[in-house]
Order: C-alpha cells, then sequence, then structure tokens
C-alpha cells in the first residue's frame, strides 16, 4: 500500500449517477442545510447598536448524493454567504450544516476540506500569482501531508491532464495562463483530494462565452467520472438550464422556490422565478432587454419589507402578502417547494 | 495503487470538452514558450537605465566595502602628524602620496573613505532589515486580522510616526551613549513605520483574494497564509521599502555621528570625517565636500536601485 492510498476519501467511491431517488432516502444526502442563517451586525458603535443585516435566513436544502443543485438568485440575495458557510470560512449565526450526515459545527477544518471543496469565481484572483501551477496544484496534498513529493508531483501532473492543460503548465505562474486554463487549475486544485462535493461559486461568469461553455463541460465531466455532488451558484440562468437537476432560488437570503430543473423552467410557480426566467436574453437581436415587470430595484436586505419579502416587486401583490410572510411549503411533487400565497 | 487508478482515468473521460492535449484546438497553444532565464533577467535589468546605475553603483560601494583592505592605500588609523592637511592631488600642493588629502592628524582621506563604506553599508542594511522586520510583522498582522488588532497596532504606527526620529535618536544614543552597536539598534528599532504601513495597506488587499480564501478552505494555518500566501505577495512593495530605509539610515547614522551621539571616532564613518572636518570647511572645503559626496552618491544609487526595482515589480511591467 502506497502513502498515496491514504488520498482515498470516503466520498471517493462513487454511487451511480442512476442511482434510483429511494436510494437518497436510505443514505444521508451529501449536503444537508438546516435552517441556515448568517446575520452580520452593520454600523454598531460603541454607544449604539447596529442594525442586523440577515444576509441567509433559514435557508434549508438537502443536496442529494451525485446531483448537481443550482441556486440563482440576485446579486446581493445571500447566495456568496452562503457558499462561504458551506466552506468553513464563517459560522453561521443559526442552523447546521450537515456534510454526509455529519454536522459541520464543531468539525476540523482539514476534515471539512476532505468533503467540500470550492471553485471560485474570478480565476485571476484565486490563483496565488507567486506560486508555479504544480505548487497551487500541490497545495491541498501539502497541508495534509500525503504523499511523498514524488508522489504528490505525479498526481498533480495526473490531474492536470485530466482537467485539459498540457504538462508545461505545472512549471508555469498563473500570470501566464489564460482565464479559462487558471480555471481548469482552480477545478484541477478542487479535486485533487477528491472531495465528495464541490461548490461552484459562479464558476464561469468571469470566463468568455466561448470558454465558459468548455469549463461547463469539463465540470460535467470531471462530475460523470468521480461521481460529485455539485451546488452550483450563479446568476445566469442559461448557464443552470445546461447542468443542474434541481434549482433553488434565493431572494434576500431565503429560498422562494426549489424544484427539479424541468418544473422551475417548466412550469415556475413563483412570481420570482416567472421574473427571472423572463429576464433571460433571448436569442433573437432587436428585441433588446426583456421588460420584466419588476418596478423596484431589490430593497434593503437590512431593513426587509414585511410580510413577503417580495411583494414591492410582485405584480400580485395582494393585502395578504404584506402582513404574513408565505412559507416555503411542499407544492405538487414532493421536493418541490415554494413561498408564495398563491402558488 | 490510486495513482495508476488516476493515471487511468486521464485519457478515458469522454468529453466534449477536449482533455488531452493532442484534441486541443483551444487557447492552450498559446502559453509562451519561456525565454531562457538568463537573458529574459539581464535584459530587464539593463533595460532600465536609473536601475542599471544605480546597481552598478550599489555593487561598486559593496566591493569597496568588502576589498577595502585591499583598496586602500595606507591604514586609515595611522597617524602621520607631519603630513596634516595635504590637500587633494587636483589641488596644487597635491601628491599621488595622499590622491584625496590627508586629515587635521595627517590620516590618509582615501582610505579612510573606503573604510567608511563599511560602516555605512552595514549601518543601512542591519537597521533596515531589523525595523523590516518589525515593520513587516506588525503590518501583516494589523492587515490581515483588521479589527481590534489593526486599532491597536495603528494606534503603535501613530505613535510611532508622531516621534521625531532624530530628536528621539539623539536622546536615546546619548543616554547610551553612542557606539556603532547602538546606532544600528536605535535605527532598526525607530525606522520600520514605513514597513508597517505599506505591509498594512498591502495586506488588506489580499486579505479578501479568492486564493486566500482556498487556502483556508483547505485548512492552511494562519501562520502558513500569512508567510506563504501573503509575504510573497508583497515583497515587491517591501524591497521599494527597504532601499528607501537603507539610504535614510545611511543618512541618519551620517546625522547622528555628525552631531557627535553616533559612531564614535577614531572609526571612519562619514558623517564622522564631514563632523572633523567641519572647522575646515572654509579654507579647505574638500574636507568636508569629499564624504559628502561620497554620502551623496550611496544615498541616490540605493534610491536608483530602489525606484528601479519597483518599476520591474509593478504587474505592468513584469513582461
Amino acid at each position: 500500500m502506497s502513502a498515496l492510498s491514504r488520498i482515498v476519501s470516503p466520498a471517493a467511491s462513487p454511487s451511480p449517477p442512476s442511482a434510483p431517488p429511494e436510494a437518497t432516502n436510505r443514505q444521508p444526502p451529501a449536503l444537508e442545510l438546516c435552517g441556515l442563517s448568517k446575520h452580520f451586525t452593520l454600523g454598531g458603535g460603541l454607544f449604539k447598536r447596529g442594525r442586523t443585516l440577515g444576509a441567509v435566513n433559514e435557508v434549508s436544502l438537502r443536496i442529494p448524493r451525485g446531483q448537481v443543485m443550482g441556486l440563482v438568485g440576485e446579486s446581493g440575495c445571500g447566495k456568496s454567504t452562503l457558499a462561504k458557510m458551506l466552506l468553513g470560512l464563517t459560522t453561521p449565526t443559526d442552523g447546521d450544516v450537515l456534510v454526509d450526515g455529519k454536522p459541520l459545527r464543531g468539525a476540523d477544518q482539514k476534515a471539512l476540506a476532505r468533503h467540500i471543496q470550492p471553485i471560485f469565481q474570478d480565476p485571476y484572483s484565486s490563483l496565488n500569482p507567486r506560486k508555479r501551477i504544480e505548487q497551487i496544484v500541490g497545495l491541498p496534498l501539502a497541508i495534509h501531508g500525503l504523499g511523498s513529493p514524488r508522489e504528490r508531483s505525479t498526481r498533480v501532473a495526473d490531474m492536470l491532464d485530466l482537467v485539459g492543460l498540457p504538462k508545461r503548465a505545472a512549471q508555469q505562474t498563473p500570470g501566464q495562463l489564460s482565464g479559462g486554463q487558471r480555471q481548469r487549475v482552480a477545478i484541477a486544485r478542487a479535486l485533487i483530494m477528491r472531495p465528495g462535493i464541490v461548490i461552484c461559486d459562479e464558476p464561469t461568469s468571469a470566463l468568455d462565452v466561448s470558454v465558459q461553455a468548455q469549463i461547463l463541460n469539463l465540470l460535467l465531466d470531471l462530475k460523470r467520472e468521480f461521481g460529485l455532488t455539485y451546488l452550483f451558484i450563479s446568476h445566469d440562468l442559461a448557464v443552470v438550464e445546461h447542468l443542474v437537476d434541481r434549482l433553488a432560488v434565493m431572494y434576500l437570503g431565503r429560498i422562494v422556490e426549489e424544484g427539479t430543473r424541468e418544473q422551475i423552467f417548466g412550469n415556475p410557480r413563483h412570481p420570482y422565478t416567472q421574473a427571472l426566467l423572463a429576464s433571460a436574453l433571448t436569442p433573437e437581436p432587436g428585441l433588446g432587454v426583456p421588460d420584466i415587470g419588476l418596478n423596484d430595484a431589490m430593497p434593503d436586505p437590512s431593513n426587509p419589507p414585511p410580510g413577503c419579502p417580495f411583494h414591492p416587486r410582485c405584480p400580485k401583490a395582494e393585502a395578504t402578502c404584506l402582513e404574513t410572510r408565505p412559507r416555503l411549503e411542499d407544492v405538487g411533487t414532493p421536493g418541490s417547494r415554494v413561498a408564495c400565497h398563491f402558488a | 495503487m490510486t495513482a495508476s487508478n488516476v493515471s487511468s482515468a486521464g485519457p478515458s473521460v469522454p468529453s466534449s470538452s477536449a482533455t488531452g492535449p493532442n484534441t486541443k484546438p483551444m487557447a492552450l497553444g498559446e502559453i509562451p514558450l519561456p525565454a531562457p532565464v538568463w537573458s529574459r533577467l539581464t535584459r530587464r535589468l539593463f533595460g532600465h537605465r536609473g536601475l542599471t546605475i544605480g546597481l552598478c553603483l550599489v555593487a561598486l560601494a559593496v566591493l569597496i566595502a568588502i576589498f577595502a583592505p585591499l583598496l586602500a592605500p595606507h591604514d586609515p588609523y595611522f597617524q602621520d602628524i607631519a603630513n596634516r592637511m595635504v590637500p587633494p592631488i587636483w589641488h596644487d600642493k597635491g601628491t599621488w602620496e595622499h590622491v584625496l588629502g590627508t586629515d587635521k592628524l595627517g590620516r590618509d582621506y582615501l582610505s579612510r573613505l573606503l573604510y567608511g563604506t563599511r560602516i555605512s553599508l552595514t549601518i543601512g542594511l542591519i537597521a533596515a532589515l531589523i525595523s523590516g522586520v518589525i515593520g513587516t510583522t506588525l503590518g501583516v498582522l494589523a492587515g490581515y486580522f483588521g479589527g481590534r488588532v489593526d486599532a491597536v497596532i495603528s494606534y503603535v504606527i501613530t505613535t510611532r510616526l508622531a516621534m521625531p526620529v532624530v530628536l528621539v535618536a539623539l536622546a536615546l544614543a546619548s543616554l547610551t551613549g553612542g557606539s556603532l552597536v547602538t546606532v544600528i539598534v536605535l535605527l532598526g528599532l525607530l525606522l520600520w513605520d514605513r514597513f508597517a504601513v505599506v505591509s498594512r495597506s498591502v495586506t488588506q488587499q489580499l486579505r479578501d483574494a479568492e486564493y486566500i480564501y482556498a487556502a483556508r478552505t483547505l485548512g492552511c494555518s494562519r501562520a502558513y497564509i500569512l508567510v506563504r500566501e501573503i509575504l510573497p505577495n508583497i515583497t515587491g512593495a517591501l524591497i521599494v521599502v527597504i532601499t528607501l530605509e537603507m539610504a535614510h539610515a545611511i543618512l541618519l547614522e551620517a546625522t547622528l555621528s555628525f552631531l557627535g551621539m553616533g559612531v564614535q571616532p577614531p572609526l571612519p564613518s562619514w558623517g564622522l570625517m564631514v563632523a572633523e572636518g567641519k572647522a575646515y570647511m572654509f579654507f579647505q572645503p574638500w574636507v568636508i565636500v569629499i564624504p559628502g559626496v561620497a554620502l551623496f552618491l550611496l544615498v541616490l544609487a540605493i534610491n536608483l536601485l530602489g525606484d528601479g526595482l519597483r518599476d520591474l515589480n509593478a504587474p505592468g511591467g513584469r513582461n
């Protein structure tokens, strides 16, 4: 047994992607968020209390193993804060995350790192410009003390090959690579320890459209190869539609609708989801930016509107919407949830 | 076993996005082949005129300092009372025996000047290194952790900035008595403010870089992140500060020595040479002009070097 065999994490043995849905009921989901909240205090001083900003409010989600869960919403709706909590970069104010059924709260960061790895948005900022690619991709192994230097460098070479980078990239610095190549490096770093779950925080939004498709295809291939579970955060519905199995829509720190890709794209129930889908640019030229009927800008998250947080922008809003906040409840098919009085 | 598993997995990925170098029409071909390292380095170094001049002068000063015993025509401490105040060679009464003349005690001026390079460079380098360690540590800690740590360290920095360096150095030197070691330690403890300010602001910019997040998610220790992820990215800014503070320390040493609180006689410090010659400056101006010019050239050279290094390190000028 080489020392390298220790690298394999338990999550590396993939369940077949075509597993029946019942399987997810028996084994715990890869990632489960239970009433996760993150509140920030703004502008507090010595004598005055700051306002509380609920960046993420009571978010509950189950991501079954081997699936891609999309998370969409406008910028500022709490997507990235959610990602940071999942990665252990900030501690939740309330609620917990279960990784393979084990709570994240109080877990060792290194143990967590074996299960969850990130792919960040900006490949120009996610790679240390002073390190060679070999060091960047091999860093997880080095930090976790896995394998000898020789084994690590073989492993890095294999990984670079897997993400479609030439061998000589190993000796180069990030400054010598293009955006797409850098994102491949970031993917190699995320996957070299064979995590079960990858948090993709807008991994293609900083790339050219032509390169986006290549990176998305690579992500799909690697998911099939390693049986990965993705939480795919994006504001781009076109990207999400290409990739996800399930989709959650976030508004002002809350999930307003969740369902399968077919259900959300085919039959969106929440007015916000409907508006988002209508806002996607159509390929026909000359139509311009569609009018999505959202008259107002997003409300101030530190001072959310009472009742349904979406009511100031909602075309269907009625008196009840101003008073009571709709709960996120199952509608129709199980696992398909929406938070709207009229759904 | 795992390694072989991985390598065999590589080519077998069925993909529409290419995963092997042979199937790749995309941007991968554009990775430039690295030019030979040496020629790239020399081109970068000598393409910058100020840097070239500064580097040559500093290299010259370092060589002089190292080989002073071989270069000096006389013992810098030998007093030849019969040959006091001999003028330099360009003067009517100059002799080749003492190219730059002698001082009031008949010591050979050229030899003292050459040996003085050692003192200036030693003080500049060690004082800048001590203050560099102090200032960078404080600045990086303040910049990375922010909050209370930053508040406390910023307070210390502001306190230090409020103190006039020359006055404090004079006061402390008069308490402890001047000597080479005292001057080095004093300047090292006083000149860290610019290191702290620069490294703090640069670290603040880097703190939220995604590669820092990536390292944190991996479970890297704070020490690792500070030393291995942040420090290499602020060295460019710090190198410039090091050169500035070296020049600063050399000038301050000259000032302190001139005022009698720095390096003590009979050591051949340039500041001391100016001080010892000041009584003669109206009739034999060369006794202060020669060490003054040496001081000016060394400080200028170090500053040119620092400016040049900053230009080379700037992201725009890297290729």
